[in-house]
């Protein structure tokens, strides 16, 4: 079996055995699921935020709305600096797996600045809305709008952190086994945040921009 | 058992050895998200500003295309697959799906039906939504 096995990919994929007869996963496999099953309750609680925010999106107490507030310009740049980021994010998993020191260094570079690139355009918007008399405390839209779209910044925040963290770990330890454990759960992480910021552009900003 | 090596756990580019797959298709698989990903983005901006369409059907569309872009990152990025070994990741994924539609439907419902029963007054109408 494992002969044919080794003429092309179709075969080895019908050649693999059922997962119930391969024996106990690799750590690899089990680490990325038991991520998996975080990221997964990290985006439930962003869904009961989500939630609040479409209650309350018309509660704004006679104050400021999302019309008025929301910058699309400054929006779409954001959603672009976080979509390239996911995908230097995606080459630089490609890189520790072909174990190339420099395009990693590279590419994390190139994923930390165009993160904290999205991260200074959120927070120079936060501060104008403030500026403006437009706080979290202005209106229950507000708070929920600071909630959300503050949520998604720390988390943000959170993983330029880990992202340092990481590159000072293969510069210290090297490609090992555990540190290429926490650099996949990092990339997890990065792309779920993509995600969640699909979501918060169209139903904030522009569904917010409908209305 | 040297097929355990082929294991793949979300996120995983390719569990295949370079020699068999190379670096190269693995970058062809993240352009290939990058592009969907931006022109599902531009066209959710076009359709947010356009005045062609039916406004009342703008905010399903871009839920559609919302949808639409979290299956791109999902398939492209995550790399989710329906492969036996990502069985348990798929199964995870459609249990947060359900927990997420029960949590935004059902506050959104109940929210909705609570506002409807406020009706006393016109100056009492959407009490609380003036807060």
């Amino acid at each position: 079996m494992n002969v044919a096995v080794a003429v092309d990919d179709e075969v080895r994929y019908e050649a693999r055995p059922s997962a119930s007869e391969a024996g106990p996963a690799t750590k690899r496999v089990v680490v990325g699921y038991g991520f998996w099953i975080f990221l997964l309750s990290d985006i439930v609680m962003f869904a009961a935020i989500f939630a609040a925010y479409a209650v309350l999106a018309h509660a704004t107490a006679g104050g400021p709305s999302g019309v008025q507030l929301f910058n699309q310009r400054s929006v779409a740049i954001e959603t672009g600096c976080l979509l390239a980021s996911s995908y230097t994010c995606g080459l630089m998993s490609l890189a520790i797996g072909s174990r190339r020191y420099a395009v990693t260094y590279l590419a994390a570079l190139i994923t930390f600045v165009l993160g904290a690139a999205f991260l200074a355009l959120e927070l120079r918007e936060f501060a104008g809305m403030i500026a403006i008399g437009a706080g979290p405390q202005r209106s229950a839209f507000l708070s929920a709008f600071f909630t959300l779209v503050g949520c998604h910044g720390l988390h943000v925040t959170a993983g330029l952190v880990w992202l340092i963290v990481m590159m000072a770990q293969v510069a210290i330890k090297g490609f090992r086994a555990t540190v290429e454990r926490r650099l996949l759960c990092f990339s997890l992480f990065w792309h779920a945040l993509d995600i969640i910021w699909v979501w918060l552009f169209t139903v904030v900003y522009l569904m917010g921009a409908l209305s | 058992m040297t097929d355990t090596q082929y294991d793949r756990a979300p996120g995983d580019a390719s569990a295949l050895p370079d020699v068999e797959q190379g670096t190269t298709s693995g970058v062809l698989v993240y352009t290939i998200g990058l592009v969907l990903a931006v022109v599902l983005t531009a066209m959710s901006f076009w359709v947010a500003n356009t005045s062609l369409l039916w406004p009342p059907g703008v905010s399903l569309g871009l839920t559609v295309l919302a949808i639409a872009q979290m299956g791109v990152h999902l398939v492209f990025f995550l790399h989710v697959t329906t492969g036996p070994d990502n069985t348990n990741n798929v199964m995870a994924l459609a249990f947060g799906v359900l927990l997420v539609a029960l949590v935004v439907v059902g506050s959104l419902l109940i929210m909705a039906d609570l506002n409807d029963g406020m009706m006393p007054a016109p100056e009492l109408m959407n009490l609380q939504m003036q807060h």
